[in-house]
């Protein structure tokens, strides 16, 4: 039935469009998303029901906010005991109300993005719990993502749900003295959710699309509500150079492609001229963070598409300043990767040696061996580059990237 | 929303209490973190302080047989010393006070909302 279609492509629409906006203004005052969620997949359910007879309404997202909020209502109601007249007419008052706001929602989500990151929730639940509330993810996609069991991630997402709900965490905007705190974090989960179950360190990318659309999204959300944050246009500007490289991480064989070896025709300029763009206005706030450290990192790349080399000086002063502010193992072996460019393979393998005593668990990690490979061949030390390539290859999953890393391991023979 | 701000004080601290030398500075800055939320239109007036835990004895019943234990239910270094009860807008507020409680600094403050009956 070609109504019952088109009805069910509206509510598509609207859920992909209007899904967050709509839980967290349902949810801001009881700060119950659990119940929330149910009462707008119902709405939803009953709008796949009646639209196809009465027509789809003028204001559909209202419609969606008054049946979701109705719905919020009498499970209140059931839960507790009340005078008759009373609910009616508290009912009829709230349906009112609904109604005529519905057509002018207000955006709850920038607060509720902040109670997700709140201190008070445990840290693994904060960027699934954006993602579920914000975008809709279902919990089963985002325990693929995190590598995680779907069980397990339900779980997660049911406690820190039902801590916003008893403990009264707010979907109130920080006040200004807690605000950098708060908003780091929430900048921490959004970058969470675009890294997660990413194995890339050096560029090497698994061709995990896995949930980077919704980063970016979250990322540009985030950008649109703090355009004054240096930070969260330093965010979305990283993104944006990362993904603009995505279509040339492959050659048309699907081989894996270095940074250097990318064609630089299959860059999207769009994305870097709009990350540039940003971080030149992050610039002119005058708060450097972390963020920006890494999108200027990758827009330092991102000269070879004007057939300039990358200023790798500049690459491994950034690199610095990043683990001044957030040491890790990752951007340690960035930095040694970028040293090794601009001072020579032997400087870069001892401070590789000193990140590896730093952080043992650079051990288990492929592009650890990958560069320290690529190091010891550099400086003719070819019988541990080989060695080196084996620990890295046992450490690899991905097909592609083994062949390119059996590939590099055979040059030496 | 109301929320009892649970103070969990050190051996050390409960010490303070009748030592000498540091009961004054011990029992004033409880005053002045009572005065300061009853100020602040945040305290309720409800609250108390405990007896330090040797004078704490715990009841069981099981099987139908009261066991009665000397000591608190639990053996931790920190142990309950008393409690206010607050009310605020939400958890961030709650903890913004909890703060501010005097075992913050030595001991550990724990926030936990009144059931709403």
């Amino acid at each position: 039935m070609s109504d019952a279609r088109s009805a069910a492509q509206l509510a598509e629409r609207i859920a992909r469009e209007s899904y967050g906006r709509l839980l967290a203004s349902l949810a801001a005052r009881t700060r119950d998303l659990a119940a929330a969620e149910d009462a707008l997949s119902e709405a939803f359910a009953a709008a796949l029901r009646v639209w196809p007879q009465t027509g789809p309404p003028d204001n559909p997202e209202g419609w969606l906010f008054a049946a979701a909020r109705r719905k919020l209502i009498d499970g209140a109601r059931r839960a507790q005991t009340a005078l008759a007249a009373q609910d009616a007419l508290a009912r009829a008052a709230e349906e009112i109300e609904a109604e005529m706001s519905a057509s002018a929602l207000p955006d709850r989500r920038l607060g509720l993005l902040f109670a997700c990151a709140h201190p008070a929730i445990d840290e693994g639940a904060r960027t699934p719990l954006m993602l579920q509330t914000i975008l809709g993810v279902s919990a089963e996609r985002i325990a693929a993502a995190f590598l995680v069991e779907p069980s397990a991630m339900s779980q997660r997402l049911v406690r820190a749900k039902k801590r916003i709900r008893d403990a009264g965490i707010s979907f109130e905007i920080p006040e200004p003295d807690a605000w950098p705190v708060r908003i780091q974090a929430v900048q921490e989960a959004i970058y969470a959710a675009y890294t997660e179950g990413w194995s890339d360190a050096a560029g090497v990318d698994a061709a995990r699309a896995g949930l980077t659309d919704e980063a970016i999204w979250l990322a540009r959300a985030l950008a649109a509500y703090t355009p004054d944050d240096a930070e969260s246009l330093g965010l979305l500007a990283l993104f944006l150079h990362l993904e603009a490289r995505r279509p040339a991480r492959r050659d048309p064989q699907g081989r894996y492609q270095p940074l250097d070896r990318q064609d630089v025709s299959l860059w999207r300029k769009d994305w870097i001229e709009e990350a540039e763009a940003l971080l030149l206005r992050a610039a002119g706030l005058r708060r450097v963070g972390r963020f920006q450290l890494e999108a200027a990192i990758q827009s330092a790349h991102a000269r070879r598409r004007h057939g300039d080399d990358p200023d790798w000086r500049a690459i491994a002063g950034f690199y610095a300043a990043v683990i001044a502010i957030s040491p890790s193992p990752v951007t340690q072996l960035n930095y040694c990767a970028a040293l090794a460019r601009s001072e020579g393979p032997s400087a870069a393998l001892t401070l590789l040696d000193e990140a590896a005593d730093r952080f043992p668990i650079l051990g288990d990690y492929q592009p650890f061996w990958a560069l320290r490979a690529h190091l010891c061949a550099r400086t003719g030390a070819n019988a541990e580059a080989r060695a080196a390539y084996d620990q890295a290859i046992t450490r690899e999953r991905d097909p592609i990237v083994i062949a390119y890393l059996r590939e590099q391991r055979a040059q030496l023979d | 929303m109301k929320y009892a701000i649970l103070v969990y004080e050190t051996p050390d601290e409960f010490a303070a209490r009748d030592d000498e030398a540091r009961r004054d500075a011990y029992w004033g800055a409880y005053s002045a973190y009572g005065a300061l939320l009853q100020q602040e239109g945040v305290g309720t007036g409800q609250g108390a302080g405990l007896k330090p835990p040797h004078a704490a004895t715990t009841v069981r019943v099981r099987g139908g047989a009261r066991q009665v234990i000397d000591g608190p239910f639990a053996d931790t270094k920190e142990q309950l010393g008393g409690f206010f009860i607050i009310d605020v807008a939400d958890l961030d507020a709650a903890l913004a006070w909890a703060e501010k409680c005097p075992s913050a600094m030595r001991g550990s403050v724990e926030v936990r909302p009144l059931l709403e009956m």
